[in-house]
């Protein structure tokens, strides 16, 4: 029990971090990935253009965290199958 | 962490792939080995690789008023050693670098290097040298600081690739890291104790298997059960 008891309190505390932070001041909350992009563009003066584009984008934020979600659907369900399999093959449940 | 698709210019994406490379082949030759003789491991490896999945999904606000989502590397370097865990890296980063254009495939290199081998290399030693001392301790430090150097190993590639006017790499590593490192900071903590959390869980489900990979020792188990 203590485990989940410190993992839940730390989550909290957490969580209360990040309202405390969205109460004081403006943020925009958007990804570090597109943050360090604006870092690039300010070092390099605007002058660098990637030289690549990604082969296929999600066509809206929608359908992007449609992918993220089914990204951790799928992990969640590996990781609760094998761990069920593993507790069960240990006998009584413990 | 990731760099996105066509933001390193040559010759950095080259550089990385050829440093992940050999990394990421040797973990699958290290995988099918395991697969022929410890087939016991295989639904362990299906945990590692799925908590990566998960745990990489997860783009979670931060202190600092952007979002970052944690790497769930540590369960994988501590379980299969950072050879095995650049491989199952390199499967979630193939994932949004196809499906999210989260990353890219030029770039696949240089984020495989920092969140598949880096990490997974600073949580492998991290626990080695910590385990016995207390074993719930020793994974929250390697998966927090597996997480963590993650983000500091991205910032160092972009400030390779990108080193300021004046000032040079040393600047750049700076303002990469106020953008990645500092917002992981907190990020790095959650991921710290979920990984501990799922360690006990398998801990109690399978313990002899991770007696087997070598990952605990029969005092670790004996002290665990007698506190």
């Amino acid at each position: 029990m203590r485990g989940e008891l410190i993992a839940l309190a730390s989550i909290l505390i957490f969580f209360v971090a990040f309202l405390w932070t969205s109460q004081s001041g403006l943020h925009e909350w958007e990804g570090a990935d597109s943050k360090a992009e604006g870092v690039i563009e300010e070092l390099t003066g605007g002058s660098y253009t990637p030289w690549l584009k990604p082969l296929w984008e999600p066509p809206s934020g929608e359908i992007e965290s449609l992918f993220f979600s089914l990204q951790a659907a799928i992990g969640g369900l590996v990781i609760g199958y094998f761990l069920g399999y593993y507790r069960r093959n240990a006998g009584d449940g413990n | 962490m990731h760099i996105m698709e066509g933001f390193l210019p040559h010759p950095w994406w080259e550089i990385w792939f050829a440093a992940s490379l050999p990394f990421v082949a040797y973990g699958v030759s290290r995988i099918g080995r395991m697969a022929r003789e410890r087939r016991e491991t295989m639904p362990l490896l299906a945990v590692a690789g799925a908590f990566i999945f998960v745990l990489s999904s997860l783009k979670l606000p931060s202190v600092t008023g952007s979002c970052s989502h944690p790497t769930g590397t540590g369960i994988g370097a501590i379980l299969f050693g950072p050879w095995i865990t650049s491989v199952l890296s390199t499967i979630v980063l193939l994932y949004q670098a196809l499906f999210l254009a989260h990353g890219g495939l030029s770039t696949l290199g240089a984020n495989v290097f920092s969140m598949g081998i880096a990490g997974p290399v600073v949580g492998y030693l991290v626990y080695r040298a910590t385990q016995r001392f207390n074993l719930y301790l020793a994974v929250f430090l390697a998966a927090a600081l597996a997480d963590l150097a993650t983000y500091i190993v991205t910032s160092l590639q972009l400030a390779l690739a990108f080193p300021a006017a004046d000032g040079g790499v040393l600047l750049s590593l700076k303002a990469f890291a106020a953008v990645f490192a500092i917002t992981q900071v907190p990020l790095a903590v959650i991921e710290g104790v979920v990984s501990a959390l799922m360690f006990k869980y398998i801990l109690q489900a399978r313990s002899e298997v991770l007696l087997r990979l070598n990952v605990v020792s029969k005092m670790d188990l004996v002290r665990l059960q007698g506190g």
